[in-house]
């Protein structure tokens, strides 16, 4: 095994030591209190948003976005189009905050970089055979290395789901790290996929594993599962990296991703982040929403805040 | 048994997202039901419904929205006695008076059912131009519609009002206010017919709390006001403007819906649309 960076104190570098250590850490973690964690997220939810704290969440809820866009029918027109969105999502209203990144296929990201250039709104390309991760170690770096080359700032790789749930940690841990070498300057995202991980216990040891694996962000899914991001997978995560600022003092950061289409669901997802996290990560530095038709939404409801009526789908671009 | 009435947004009835309800009376201040008494964000949840039915039903065959529309007015038939004595109650008729009246708005769907695939021919043309093109003008459905409902005549009005605007092929969002009963009931027809879910929306509530919210919604493209209140009308023709709707022209009070309809109602909320096609060799 590598040599685990050394910025862990000792008993989490203990853990990354083998595959052994790994699995005793990884299940040494408190079990994770079902019911308890859905009330809580139940309860979170309920809270009410109004007027100017409505307004600040909407526009900083459009400064964590990063917009995706990940057909296979995706084309060069089509990431210019979503580029001149990402710089400015309301020209009607040149007030509304750029989004965080543009997420493309890394053989779009060249593309996505020139489109973007001197913008301030970062490119995500992701990689490691996305989305199923299925391909073979060299494949997977040698996926990442275009995609850093071709300009990407932030990289979002999937795990290996198949070596997690067979227990080959050790497996799973390496190949992030190797990711994140190949990475350089540019930010790792790790995808867990937690719809295929089966329970919240294994999201749990899914986020530390990617955690003492380097990630800078953990994100919980590729959007191409169902369920994908969901307000209790995204409370834990959100525990899990408060629990590693307190070990560590390093700050990681989380991306729901997948699902999230309404201002309503955007703001509870930020009411979870303060409370849960804390008011540090209320930043595109350390959270971010993967998704696409949730940015059209949002600016409707930024001209409802604003204009003082019903705004409709005909006074935002769409995304075609 | 006493009744707590719900909405009826898309297909489905939805209490309100307020939790609110309002008791209905007869003519006579007697209780009648209880209705919801829907918010803004009822009305703006309709809006969305309505928008989300358009393009299926605006893509419809015409041929097919005739039908839906005559199994309707089956349908209303078979309430035919509840309608009678819910009208006669709310609008303190006769039963002679009622049932003329329940009648007459049967009738009436009957009527706009036989209209849907004529619309076209009899609005639409093809016009004479000096060049090698055929050019026609043919009438498109306008989009979401928002109607008060009349208050003085409860069915026969609210059926006059809303059965155009679906014959044309545009979804709506209705609002009624005090007179409720039959409109509620007609919703329940409604989801047993053939109708899409989301065609029609029935909102039953205060007019003057959720008018303006359906006049100023950016995502309504016309309005019938025949239900506003007087006082209310020139307030929200103004604030309709702003987001560039068609507003139906009425006069003052309600017309005597028994008359046979013109025209005016489809015309309005239809778009005319010409093509310019050129001719082969």
């Amino acid at each position: 095994m590598p040599t685990p960076p050394p910025a862990l104190p000792g008993d989490l570098a203990e853990a990354t030591r083998d595959d052994s250590t790994l699995k005793r850490f990884l299940h040494g973690l408190p079990g994770v209190d079902r019911v308890g964690l859905e009330q809580r997220a139940a309860d979170l939810a309920t809270r009410s948003i109004k007027k100017d704290s409505k307004l600040w969440a909407i526009d900083t809820a459009i400064g964590m976005i990063d917009l995706t866009t990940l057909e296979g029918a995706d084309t060069a027109g089509k990431i210019g189009a979503l580029a001149a969105k990402a710089r400015r999502p309301d020209p009607d209203r040149p007030d509304t905050p750029p989004v965080a990144a543009l997420c493309v296929y890394p053989d779009l990201a060249a593309t996505a970089a020139e489109a973007l250039n001197g913008s301030g709104v970062g490119v995500a390309s992701v990689a490691t055979a996305f989305p199923a991760g299925r391909s073979s170690s060299r494949v997977k770096l040698a996926e990442v290395e275009l995609a850093v080359s071709a300009g990407a700032d932030e990289v979002d790789v999937v795990i290996d789901r198949g070596a997690f749930l067979a227990g080959r940690y050790g497996q799973v841990h390496d190949e992030i790290r190797e990711v994140k070498a190949a990475c350089g300057r540019a930010h790792l995202k790790v995808i867990l996929e937690t719809g295929e991980l089966a329970t919240y216990d294994n999201v749990r040891r899914a986020c530390w594993l990617a955690l003492l694996a380097g990630a800078d962000f953990v994100k919980t899914s590729t959007g191409k599962v169902s369920p994908a991001a969901t307000l209790p997978v995204t409370h834990l995560m959100l525990g899990a990296v408060r629990d590693w600022r307190d070990r560590t003092g390093l700050s990681r950061g989380v991306k729901p991703a997948g699902g999230i289409r309404t201002t309503k669901d955007a703001v509870r997802y930020l009411v979870a982040v303060h409370e849960v996290a804390g008011r540090q990560w209320l930043s595109p530095e350390l959270f971010r929403f993967g998704a696409s038709g949730l940015l059209n939404d949002l600016l409707m409801q930024r001209r409802t805040q604003l204009d003082g009526h019903y705004s409709g789908p005909d006074y935002v671009a769409v995304d075609q | 048994m006493t009744k707590t009435y719900k909405l009826y947004i898309g297909g489905a009835f939805p209490r309100s997202e307020s939790g609110r309800v309002h008791p209905v009376h007869d003519a006579r201040g007697r209780f009648l039901a209880n209705a919801a008494q829907a918010s803004r964000k009822d009305l703006r949840d309709a809006v969305a419904a309505a928008r989300k039915a358009f393009d299926g039903w605006s893509g419809a065959t015409a041929y097919n929205r005739g039908q839906v529309l005559f199994r309707v007015a089956e349908m209303l038939e078979g309430r035919r006695e509840q309608f009678i004595a819910e009208t006669a109650a709310v609008e303190d008729l006769s039963v002679e008076g009622a049932t003329a009246a329940v009648d007459t708005a049967i009738d009436r769907m009957v009527w706009y059912a036989g209209w849907t695939d004529k619309i076209t021919t009899v609005l639409g043309t093809t016009n004479p131009v000096a060049g090698p093109y055929f050019s026609f003008s043919v009438p498109e459905p306008t989009g979401v519609v928002g109607a008060l409902a009349p208050r003085q005549s409860s069915l026969l009005g609210l059926l006059s009002v809303v059965a155009p605007v679906i014959a044309a092929g545009n979804t709506c969002v209705v609002v009624a206010g005090d007179r409720a009963l039959p409109a509620i009931t007609l919703s329940e027809v409604l989801a047993t017919s053939d109708l899409p879910g989301g065609v029609i929306n029935l909102l039953t509530g205060h007019v003057a709390e959720l008018a303006p919210w359906l006049a100023t919604h950016a995502d309504v493209n016309a309005l019938d006001l025949t239900g506003a209140p007087e006082t209310l009308r020139p307030e929200l023709e103004r604030s309709a403007s702003e987001t560039v709707k068609r507003v139906l022209p009425v006069g003052r009070g309600e017309p005597d819906w028994t008359r046979e309809p013109s025209l005016k109602r489809l015309r309005t909320f239809t778009e005319t649309k010409t093509v310019w096609h050129p001719v082969g060799t």
